[in-house]
């Protein structure tokens, strides 16, 4: 059973940068079994990060228009999550949907693939994350290992 | 009395970042075409003022996520050319083997993902993959060969960490050069298959009359170093630079435009490489080219797809070469003792020329910098294709012009390409 956890961010880029803490966090008592990851949103390298696992975790910051610090989850398996998928944005020349998108059609999805977004609000240039995403970093960070956990023992 | 106001600017980005494209067109023609950079001023240059010369290749990686080796050589180049030393032997070859792999990525990242869908009318690699997804495979798996160099002499795939003024802080072993070998040679087989699959794709009648311009090595395909030339005579060191080119600023860029001060625009990348040194192509490559339908010289931009490809089967021979022949250094860098002086170089970054200027005082401090990359050179060009290119194409309905518009802009794989690839553009008609 192999499972990955990526965390997608910009540590510079303010709230941009939880999703990357999450995956700190984790690191402070590693999940068992896990393979902890990090990305800062190269869609093409993260086709191979997500290649060949039963379960991908993606943990990125998300921008829809709620309060700073909700929690959206998305499971992604089975597609037809473009529009909620859009609201992850990028500064790449791909942004999360399509990276998902392009590893639906090239067959390299895992066999499970659940996206935790988490709202932000602040994205300066060198701005540290902000109170509200810094607060959801522990909750997300648990519903994660209860995800892990659930898939190993179903 | 008339107050006179100045506005003076001493600060401007010139690369990468958000585009757009404002079009005019009065009573049936063209009246304005602009390319639009509104990406806010990076200030690298002035971070450089005060830090030592042995940081600006770590510094200058910085500006480029997709061609920091390019910044890194031109860095390295220009400060070795103010302390009077001259790299050769197999550092200067360690160094064209990792820009191999810098034109390997960029141009596989441009031909596949952003340009190759506009000719197939696609939306986005997306689309592409959902019909053709082993086409895609093949351009994940040569790209990643460019990664695997940049990787392995960089110290990682993006923004390496490996380069260093007088050559490199560590030399692969024997056995990693050897893998890499291995997979260059698959990655020749895939070269050659995106050759042929891109000279496939429908192209317009549009050959330009350019002046274009690149380095020029008697014996090489240009790369890290020669004289810059034109097809109109230009001949000039690198340290003639500034007396043959000027830039100036334009209202709606915050890129400065470069120009000759001759004869004004002029055209860098990969159509220039190829059409003033085709000779200099090994024999397999020029075989490649022709097979394609390609002749010598090549001036019509939509076939710098084709180009591009050219160049990375180029590059997928040469990093072979350099392997195979390679003796590692004695010493991974030769030292480097700073002197007070100006250094200037330009090396052939994916895109086309990158000049540096640098001043340095005796203690290797940064005094002065000046970039000139290969986007800001080609503006002003990519303004005038488009005015070309519309005028006889006005009656098409908006959308479809926006399509064919944004294919022009990317000929170029502008700097900006992540931007370009969502470009924001707007016809207005009178």
């Amino acid at each position: 059973m192999t499972i990955r956890v990526v965390g997608i961010g910009n540590s510079d880029r303010g709230d941009d940068a939880v999703g990357l803490l999450v995956v700190e966090a984790l690191r402070a008592d590693p999940p068992t079994g896990v393979e902890l990851l990090t990305s800062r949103g190269d869609m093409l390298a993260l086709l191979d990060q997500i290649d060949g696992a039963d379960l991908v975790v993606l943990v990125d910051a998300v921008v829809s228009g709620a309060a700073a610090g909700t929690i959206l989850r998305i499971d992604a398996t089975d597609g037809a999550v473009k529009q909620q998928l859009s609201q992850f944005t990028s500064t790449h020349a791909f942004n999360l949907a399509e990276g998902i998108e392009l590893a639906r059609s090239l067959g390299r999805m895992p066999g499970r693939l659940v996206v935790y977004g988490i709202e932000g609000v602040e994205f300066g240039m060198g701005q540290p994350p902000g109170t509200a995403v810094r607060d959801a970093i522990d909750e997300v960070g648990n519903r994660i290992r209860e995800e892990c956990k659930c898939t190993k023992h179903p | 009395m008339t107050e006179r106001r100045q506005i003076k600017i001493d600060y401007m980005a010139r690369v990468e970042g958000e585009g757009a494209l404002d079009i005019v067109i009065d009573g049936g023609k063209v009246s304005d075409v602009k390319l639009k950079i509104f990406e806010p001023p990076r200030f690298f240059e002035a971070f450089l003022r005060g830090r030592s010369f042995r940081e600006a290749p770590d510094i200058t990686a910085r500006i480029c996520g997709i061609c920091p080796v390019a910044y890194q050589m031109s860095a390295v180049h220009a400060m070795e050319d103010a302390c009077g030393v001259t790299i050769d032997g197999p550092i200067r070859e360690l160094r064209r083997l990792l820009y191999c792999g810098e034109w390997i990525e960029s141009h596989v990242l441009h031909i596949y993902m952003l340009h190759a869908p506009d000719f197939l009318g696609k939306h986005n690699v997306v689309e592409v993959a959902n019909e053709h997804p082993e086409i895609v495979e093949r351009g994940l798996r040569l790209k990643k060969t460019g990664n695997a160099i940049v990787s392995l002499l960089g110290g990682r795939e993006i923004h390496p960490i490996n380069v260093r003024v007088g050559g490199f802080y560590k030399i692969p072993s024997s056995q990693d050069f050897a893998k890499l070998a291995e997979q260059l040679k698959v990655a020749r087989d895939d070269a050659v298959a995106t050759i042929r699959w891109v000279s496939g794709f429908d192209f317009p009648d549009f050959d330009q009359n350019y002046e274009l311009v690149s380095l020029s090595h008697p014996d090489e395909y240009p790369f890290n170093e020669g004289r810059i030339i034109s097809n109109r005579g230009l001949d000039i060191d690198a340290r003639e630079y500034h007396e043959h080119f000027e830039e100036h600023h334009v209202e709606h860029s915050t890129a400065l435009h470069c120009r000759l001060k001759a004869r004004g625009n002029y055209k860098v990348g990969p159509l220039a490489r190829y059409s003033l040194h085709f000779d200099k192509l090994p024999a397999p490559v020029q075989q490649a080219a022709k097979d394609a339908g390609l002749g010598a010289t090549c001036t019509n931009p939509f076939k710098s797809i084709i180009v591009r490809a050219v160049e990375t089967l180029y590059a997928v021979d040469e990093a072979l070469r350099i392997v195979d022949s390679l003796e590692r250094p004695e010493r991974p860098f030769v030292e480097v003792e700073p002197r007070s002086g100006t250094g200037l170089a330009a090396t052939e970054a994916p895109r086309g020329m990158l000049h540096h200027t640098y001043r340095i005082d005796a203690d290797g401090n940064i005094e002065f910098a000046q970039i000139i990359p290969p986007t800001s050179q080609n503006q002003a060009t990519i303004e005038n294709d488009l005015r070309t290119f519309i005028a006889p194409r006005v009656a098409l309905p908006d959308d479809k012009l926006q399509w064919q518009c944004e294919q022009a802009v990317r000929n170029y794989d502008p700097c900006i390409s992540c931007s370009t690839h969502f470009l924001k553009m707007t016809v207005e008609r009178r």
